[in-house]
This record gives structure tokens, sequence and C-alpha cells, in this order.
């Protein structure tokens, strides 16, 4: 949401940069030989996991956007307590059908943690959300060939 | 005849400033206009070297000095910005949040918070650290305020508060190293406490959302610390 606030900038965005693959789009299989990479969200279960390694590997710049891919937030809420009594106060308790998911459904990891602890990153931008300002100033930044540099701008939470 | 100070004279920065004998590096810094970073100093309050943010570099030895709980002396050439401080800052600060669970998104001290605001100062951009996510508690024992453990990053602001300005000391610190929690009385819930007067000087000390006021949503809990030296002059005046 905070990328769309772009408003007009994404137009100027548009056209230095060719979109290749979102899981919101059609295409299944992260390509190979890409410049940039936003990546969101805390890597929580095993195919998190798998697929961040994947996008490491095919990605030039890899860019952790926002708190949960840069600190793991509130994903990480569950960490202290454990998968199996995440799992039993979610699906045994409370529910009409008590099941815990195994088929499909991609298992937990013990704990939800940041994308650094797995893999290179080259940028962070914080901010639960980043502010479209912050994310416009990196993404113009990467595409003049500079490190984006963040530091007073940006803020947890 | 009160006998007089004794003045010393000091290099910080580079620039020569002057001090009592009985000043602190930290006191003699802000009275010049020399700012280093604290989070466990909090004037009207004892200084207490908790939180190792202001440790400064002094000519003549290769150790560092909290500046808060240095004395002056005579001649010290005090240095507060270099690389090798601005790393120990930085990691220190890591260390403070890779510690316990802040999760700034979610918490009612969001943009009042002098942990998230030192982090953006020194340009934290991410923790290298493990995270450890203990399982910390909440205490919401008390009608009026709430104790949210996950949030405290132990500077004892709220000890030396309740013990010195309020005379309660119904704040102390247990256990040692990663164990250490700030408790009420005898380990007790904070609702069960009898030294406890509700006067919420804790809560407004308390520089993350661990210790804040109940009926407070989500980065509402803004704080008023303004008090703090003024109810000292006050008491001085008394006597």
């Amino acid at each position: 949401m905070s990328f769309l606030d772009l408003d007009q900038r994404l137009l100027s965005l548009a056209v230095q940069a060719e979109l290749v693959y979102s899981p919101l789009v059609d295409i299944k299989e992260f390509p190979k030989g890409v410049d940039v990479a936003l990546v969101e969200g805390a890597v929580s279960s095993t195919e998190d996991l798998e697929k961040i390694k994947n996008v490491r590997a095919r990605t030039k710049i890899l860019v952790a956007l926002g708190d949960c891919a840069v600190t793991s937030n509130v994903p990480s809420m569950r960490n202290p307590f454990g998968c199996e009594a995440i799992c039993q106060r979610a699906y045994l308790e409370n529910t009409v059908n008590p099941l815990v998911p195994s088929q499909v459904v991609p298992a937990l990891l013990p704990q939800a943690r940041p994308i650094h602890e797995f893999v290179k990153v080259d940028v962070f931008v914080q901010g639960c959300p980043p502010s479209s300002d912050a994310i416009y100033q990196t993404l113009s930044e990467i595409l003049e060939g500079r490190p984006p540099i963040l530091a007073p701008q940006t803020r947890f939470g | 005849m009160s006998p007089q100070p004794n003045i010393k004279t000091l290099v910080i920065d580079g620039k020569e400033v002057s001090a009592t004998e009985d000043q602190t590096i930290l006191q003699v810094a802000r009275e010049n206009g020399i700012e280093i970073p604290t989070i466990c100093s909090l004037e009207g309050l004892s200084p207490v070297g908790a939180c190792r943010l202001c440790l400064v570099e002094v000519k003549g030895s290769p150790k560092l000095f909290p500046a808060c709980v240095t004395s002056v002396t005579e001649g010290m050439e005090v240095t507060t910005t270099s690389d090798r401080l601005a790393r120990y800052r930085r990691r220190i600060l890591e260390l403070l949040f890779a510690e316990r669970n802040h999760i700034c998104s979610v918490c009612v001290a969001n943009n009042h918070c002098d942990l998230q605001a030192m982090a953006k100062d020194l340009g934290m951009s991410h923790v290298r650290f493990p995270y450890m996510y203990p399982a910390l508690e909440v205490d919401a024992s008390h009608a009026r305020f709430t104790m949210d453990h996950n949030r405290c990053i132990l500077c004892s602001r709220c000890v030396r508060v309740c013990d010195q300005i309020e005379g309660a000391h119904t704040w102390d610190i247990m256990g040692r190293g990663i164990e250490s929690r700030v408790i009420t009385d005898l380990n007790q819930s904070w609702g069960s406490s009898d030294s406890c007067t509700s006067c919420g000087k804790c809560v407004q000390v308390c520089p993350t959302g661990a210790l804040s006021e109940k009926g407070k949503s989500v980065a509402e809990m803004s704080k008023r610390r303004q008090f703090v030296p003024y109810l000292n002059l006050m008491r001085e005046e008394l006597q």
C-alpha cells in the first residue's frame, strides 16, 4: 500500500524498470538475472526459506522492505511460545473442526526470523510500513547506481 | 565560611571547558552544548552508568569511560565522537534490541520511545546479533498501569525515581545478567504491592513502552519527564 502511495512517481519508475516477478502476477517461477528484488515479510515457514534462498541466488540487489523483513516484527510474536502451543491455540482450541493442517500448507519454522539471518541483504528499509518517500528514495538511488542511505528518514514502527 | 568548590579545566572534543570538581564529564559536556547519547541517564535522578551508551575516550587510557558517572579531573582530554565509539554505540543498541521483544509497530510508546529514537539517531539499519525471543510476562495486575517486561531495557530509571523522588522504593532489580528482571516489592505482582503509592512516576520516566498507563493504545503513550528536576528543586527548598 505504501508502495502504491508513490502515486505519480510510479509512472517515472515504470519507464526505468521492468517488473519481472510478483506474487500477484501469473509468473510461477522467480526468473534468473534479476537486478533488484523488494522482499517483505519475515521468514516463517519452510516455503519462505526456500523462496528467499532462491530469490537471493537470482538477484543482484536484495532489499528487505519493511519491519517484518528487517526485524521480523509482528510475526515474531509467536516465537516465545513455540509452534506446538501456537498450533494448539489456533487450530485445536476454539474451532469447530479441530485439525492441525499438514498437507499443502507449508510447515512452520520453529521461529519467524528476519531475512538477513538466512541470506545476505543489501538494503534495509525500516518502517511499518516504510513511508512512500523512503521507498521512492531507495528505488531512485538504486536506479542511479548509488547505495541508498536512509538513516535519518526512517525508523522502526 | 563554606569551602569553594575546586575549578578544573579540561578539554572535550578539542574545546577547552571549565568545571567544578564534583561534576561528571556528561554534565560538563551538556553545559557546553556537546551532545553525548544516553538512555539510562535522566536529569533529576542519580546517574548509574547502566546503558553504556555514553562511553567516551579519555587520552592516556585505552579504556572507555561512561561519561555520566566519571568525574572530571584537571587536564583531562575527552573525545566524545570517533569511529570506535560510533561502532560501540551501535553494537550496544543492537544488543538491547536483540535481548528482548521490541516490536515498535504495535507498541504504546511507538514514536515516543527513547530506544526507538536512539536507533534512528545513530543510524541503526538492522540488528546484526541473533534475536533471543525470550518468553517474558506482562504484569497488568495494577489498577492503573501495566508492566511489559518484553519492552524493558533495564535502565533502572523506575527503580531510581521510586526510591529517590517518591521514596517508596517499590521497584528493584532481581537476578543477574540475562536473567535480570525489574520486580515489585518481594518479587510479587504489582497489584499486590504494599509499598506502591500509584503515583505513576515510574511510568513517566520509563524510556520505552515497558511501563504504561492502562487505556493507552498503540502509539498513544507519550510521557512527561519535566517534573523530575522540578520536584528535586522543591525538596531542596523545603530543606
